[in-house]
């Protein structure tokens, strides 16, 4: 290929490619927005300007989305709408891709961002002072996200953790008179550095011996470099991968406050407002699980063509057992070690900090279930809906942490309207019920879907994720995932305990927020969600098999 | 005028529905009430136990009625069988059913529940949450009886947790929160081990090989997991761990989860800590209803599912923890202080029973199958469920009215109630005996059907079985001697020991009725229960198991609904 045919390559690729992209360069166009506007009207003329240019980007970017999804709707023989996979589209010369997976995890990343913004106008954090650098982050981690959600290349994948850690470092150290929250900030950023530092050490490992860093193409030359490993001579590069593969790992636990990477989490949580906190857990947790599922099907042998392809797949067996048991065993760990560190915690934002810690042990399995079923070349729809096992529980627990954190910063601003306490100790919470019976009956609702009870959301999310491990025959890691749900039931009942048996404490009451109330309001509706999505789970289900069969499905790709 | 009401409620889907939801729509509607209005709150709620007790029975009469409505007592298939789906994508039903094992205790449930709130009048601490919560803990427990698919069972099995431990941690005893607790995690324990034998059940099921019409190969219908345990290319078979088969493993798990519920020894301590501290009503229920899940899932699943359990030696396990329940049971009563821990450890040894006479399945361990034997001792189980709800929550409800009075359950410091309270001291003495299994009450027919058909299947444990009867007299006649005889009342507060109000006699009446009904006419109850029994006998038959395939097609009533 001379310069020219690749000028005109690259220039052909740009139309299309920017077209994807549109959700991204609105948000792109949002930020500067924010920063013009708080150029030209000063705080006391337009104090809610940013909230609003952020409110009608984030909605602009969703609808791009939605279009995008509604493009792909279709009709089956019976007549009745589904959503089609479509095919993978390389954009930006290859280096990131449009499928079904990113769509559905961009376009449900984009719908907590809008979520999100409504609601700190409800909690009012960020303050006037503070609102254009705080939403100007926010937008700049999420466009981060979106492109860990669409990387198709070593690159973009540092490039897209690098950029949504970034503006998370400073959103973790906002309140700046806070020592906890600049403590927990720089923590955070060193934390960050270190991991980004072993990940990138870790994909030069893996670019070096495969010689390339477009993903699809590494996946393909590891499968034809395996069989060679049996040559003692080779021995010592097949250790390389390995350790290439572990090192990258290690970037993405990292993000998802995977244990042994998880010590940032607590300590972020609690120096950090609970908005803040919200939004690493859910949206930066569902990207870096989303990275992580789109790398370890893609080296699963997901991105090859079936049935061609079979024999590909076939020599990547070996890494399927490597991945699937990694990702297993840190499940397994995360999980665990989440919900007993859960126990001795005071703080409420602690404490859900060692729970999002366990959640994302759950949502690991159904990846490590997700990497087994790709051996199963006869039955690709297996994997694919170990995959949408796993888009139903991002999408369930975008709602219970939603909810959860909301009533924490609800609870914070009612406490701190009558002067008392901080209003973040659970002791704080004693008698809630008494005074604020909606928020505290939601709280109860939210903390039991997050056990995993019926009739509630929870139970749905967690029966499609052990569906999966059923289904890919990983009994061990299964007992060990509903044996943790009665470890997790200790910790989030004392919540509830304490809201509604224990008896106010005479001197400093707890919060009153009452049901008419927007926080009330705000709180009953979350609630409320819990038992729709229970009740009418198949939706978010059919949504997550597009994202499946995208995933596990390909039919081309460049 | 109606006509229209009567036509609406001759459609099963509405009449199920309805039965299960009518208590949740009431709690609801509850939230509207003024605050101050805690009476009319319980006299509302009241009144809905009332109208779906009625519903019960109105389903329960039996068939040969205009409209096609009623129960069969002939057939051993589901009735009133009402299926939608729900979420397809799992194969997931809104299937409902009743069969002569569910109605019974569906009809039991609506009673006590009916009972056991009116019960709850003297209650004054947060009305309207002890109301809601109440309602929504009967919508549980009707469901868990009345639902076909599994999930749905799953579901209703542990909407139950959460009222029951709100209900017991907000309106208990001292040490409620520990009581309560221990109650959820128990349970919850359990319904984890389910939930893992549900999947795989589910995964390993194919519904084409039972249902040709089926479209989806996984199904959670347990009618047709217990078609298809019955095939003998089953797919329950396949081998999963350590050589043991996949129905062998789900069987296990799904009986640890039962037996939690029923409970049996070695699992039943959260049972005496939860009916102390639970209030009257709440304890009632606890034993009259809650109990009977773990022996209702036994017969419903783990039986079904493996039929071969019949003839191995799980069914040793069965009889062998029902046989230690029971004898545990006795002596634990025995060495009680506490009346009500008494009362609690006693249902610990009579529930025992229920597992005995379902254990007895290979009726002749070794030799031939005897299915005479076995279908006594499920209808001896079948029995003494219904026998212990009414037993047992009658004896929790007199405990109730004496602790009212003298706030202590020391049975110490009791004697002499005799003199103070006839009409309390008599009814006392029919539930007393009624669970002691005086012959002419309800109590004695359970207990002699289980002990004859386990004598066909072990003299040993026949033998001891037929001992724990005289253990139970044992602890029941001191009970009585202590508390209700001797001289005078040797307590405190013995200026309250006042007759019984005319409500308490209302509500201990139809107990003492049933008590005597059930024990002198049998086959009100046995009517129900026989064809069902039979049935279920009959498709269990190892020797029938090991025939060639048999198909039996099931006629199912389910609307075929258009996909």
């Amino acid at each position: 290929m001379n310069l020219h045919d690749l000028i005109h390559y690259v220039l052909n690729d740009l139309g299309p490619s920017l077209h994807v992209v549109r959700p991204e360069l609105t948000l792109c166009a949002t930020i500067i927005a924010v920063l013009l506007a708080r150029m030209l009207f000063p705080v006391r003329k337009a104090p809610s300007l940013p909230y609003y240019l952020t409110l009608i980007g984030t909605a602009l970017a969703l609808v791009f989305l939605c279009y995008d999804v509604a493009s792909w709707r279709s009709t089956n023989a019976l007549g009745q709408p589904y959503l089609m996979a479509s095919t993978a589209q390389s954009i930006f010369t290859g280096m990131l891709v449009q499928d079904g997976f990113g769509v559905v995890i961009r376009t449900g990343l984009m719908f907590f961002v809008l979520l999100f913004a409504t609601f700190t106008r409800v909690s009012g954090v960020p303050g006037d002072d503070d609102a254009a650098e705080f939403y100007v982050m926010v937008l700049g981690a999420t466009i981060g996200l979106c492109i860990m959600v669409m990387a198709n290349h070593a690159l973009m994948v540092l490039l897209g953790i690098e950029m949504a850690s970034v503006p998370c470092y400073v959103l973790a150290g906002i309140l700046r008179h806070r020592r906890t929250s600049s403590e927990a900030a720089l923590k955070y950023a060193v934390f960050g550095a270190a991991a980004a530092g072993v990940m990138l050490y870790g994909i030069s490992l893996l670019t070096g011996v495969l010689g390339t860093a477009h993903l699809p193409t590494m996946a393909r030359r590891l499968a034809e470099w395996l069989p060679r490993t049996s040559d003692p001579q080779y021995r010592a590069t097949a250790g390389v991968l390995l350790l290439g593969g572990l090192m990258t790992l290690v970037g993405l636990a990292f993000k998802l406050s995977a244990v042994p990477f998880h010590f940032w989490a607590p300590d972020v949580f609690e120096g950090a407002p609970a908005e803040v906190g919200m939004f690493l857990s859910i949206a930066s947790k569902a990207a870096a699980v989303a990275l992580l599922t789109r790398l370890a099907l893609l080296f699963s042998g997901g991105a090859e063509t079936l049935p061609a392809a079979a024999p590909i797949v076939a020599a990547l067996a070996p890494v399927r057992t490597y991945l699937a048991e990694l990702i297993a065993l840190l499940a397994a760990v995360t999980c665990t070690f989440g919900n007993l560190a859960a126990y001795g915690q005071t703080n409420i934002k602690r404490l859900l900090a060692y729970s999002t810690i366990a959640h994302a042990g759950y949502m690991m399995m159904p990846v490590a279930a997700a990497v087994v079923l790709m051996g199963d070349t006869a039955h690709r729809e297996r994997a694919g809906d170990a995959v949408a096992a796993l888009v139903v529980y991002l999408g369930v627990y975008l709602f219970m942490n939603f909810g959860a954190f909301a009533v924490v910063a609800f609870v914070r601003n009612a406490r701190r309207k009558e002067g008392t306490a901080s209003g973040e100790a659970i002791a704080d919470y004693a008698g809630m019920v008494r005074r604020s019976p909606a928020v505290a009956v939601s709280l109860a609702i939210i903390l039991f879907s997050l056990v995993g009870l019926p009739p509630l959301a929870g139970f749905s999310a967690k029966f499609a994720a052990f569906a999966a491990l059923l289904d890919a025959k990983m009994y061990l890691l299964l007992a060990i995932g509903g044996l943790n749900t009665a470890l997790s039931l200790f910790y989030y009942l004392r919540v509830v305990k304490v809201m509604t048996l224990e008896a106010e404490p005479e001197q400093h009451p707890a919060a009153a927020i009452g049901l008419g109330s927007v926080p009330g309001i705000f709180a009953a509706v979350l609630a409320g969600t819990m038992f729709l999505i229970f009740v009418r789970w198949e939706g978010l289900w059919a949504i997550g098999q597009v994202a499946g069969q995208a995933l596990t499905h390909w039919t081309t790709r460049q | 005028m109606l006509k229209p009401l009567v036509d609406a409620l001759s459609e099963p889907t509405v009449l199920m529905s309805l039965i299960i939801f009518l208590p949740t729509v009431a709690g609801l509607v509850l939230l509207f009430f003024p605050k101050d209005q805690g009476e009319t709150m319980k006299q509302f709620s009241f009144i809905t136990t009332i109208i779906v007790f009625a519903l019960t029975v109105w389903i329960a009469l039996p068939g040969g009625r205009p409209g096609g409505l009623g129960f069969s007592l002939t057939s051993p298939h589901m009735q009133y069988e009402v299926s939608h789906p729900w979420i397809t994508s799992f194969a997931i039903n809104y299937h409902l059913g009743l069969d002569g094992i569910s109605l019974p205790l569906v009809v039991l449930t609506s009673f006590l529940s009916m009972l056991a709130m009116w019960t709850s009048w003297p209650i004054q601490k947060h009305v309207r949450a002890y109301c809601i919560l109440f309602l929504l803990l009967e919508t549980g427990m009707l469901g868990v009886f009345m639902s076909l698919d599994f999930f749905l069972f799953y579901v209703f099995w542990e909407v139950m947790l959460l009222p029951m431990y709100f209900l017991i941690g907000v309106w208990g005893g001292p040490r409620r929160e520990y009581a309560a607790i221990k109650f959820f995690l128990f349970t919850l324990v359990g319904s984890v081990l389910m939930l893992i034998a549900l999947l795989m059940l589910y995964f390993t099921s194919d519904a084409r090989a039972v249902d040709p019409s089926s479209v989806t190969r996984h199904t959670f219908n347990m009618v047709h997991w217990a078609q298809l345990a019955q095939l003998s290319n089953s797919p329950f078979r396949t081998t999963m761990l350590l050589g043991q088969s996949i129905g062998w493993w789900a069987f296990l798990l799904l009986f640890i989860g039962f037996v939690i519920k029923l409970p049996a020894v070695p699992v039943h301590t959260w049972l005496p800590d939860a009916h102390v501290e639970a209030p009257t009503p709440i304890s009632m229920i606890l034993a009259g209803v809650l109990l009977k899940m773990g022996g209702y899932g036994v017969l419903r699943l783990c039986y079904p599912i493996l039929p071969s359990a019949a003839d191995n030696h799980l069914t040793w396990m069965v009889a062998i923890v029902g046989l230690v329940s029971m004898v545990y049971g006795a002596f634990a009563a025995m060495a009680q202080k506490d009346f009500k821990r008494l009362v609690a450890y006693s249902s610990v040894s009579h529930m025992g029973y229920v597992l005995l006479g379902i254990g007895v399945c290979s009726a002749t361990a070794g030799n031939l199958y005897n299915s005479d034997a076995w279908q006594m001792g499920i209808s001896g189980a079948m029995f003494q469920m219904i026998a212990h709800g009414i037993s047992s929550a009658g004896m929790f409800f007199l405990v109730g009215v004496v602790y009212d009075r003298v706030h202590h359950r020391d049975l110490d410091r009791f004697g002499g109630l005799f003199q103070h309270m006839p009409v309390f001291s008599g009814i006392s003495l029919v539930i007393f005996f009624a669970a002691l299994g005086l012959p002419g009450l309800c109590g004695f027919i359970g207990e002699v059907l289980v002990v004859l058909s386990v004598w066909k299947f072990s003299i040993v444990l026949a033998v001891i079985a037929a001992a724990v009867v005289i253990l139970t007299a044992g602890y029941i006649l001191w009970t009585i001697q202590r508390v209700y005889l001797g001289a005078e009342y040797k307590g405190p507060h013995p200026e309250a020991l006042r007759p019984m109000t005319w409500r308490e006699i209302a509500i201990a009446a139809p107990l003492v009725v049933m008590a005597v009904v059930l024990g002198v006419f049998p086959a009100t109850l046995l009517n129900y229960t026989d064809a069902t029994i039979a049935g279920l006998v009959e498709q269990l038959n190892p020797a029938r198991l090991s025939a060639p395939p048999p198909m039996i097609q099931v006629p199912l009533n389910i609307e075929k609904t258009t996909p």
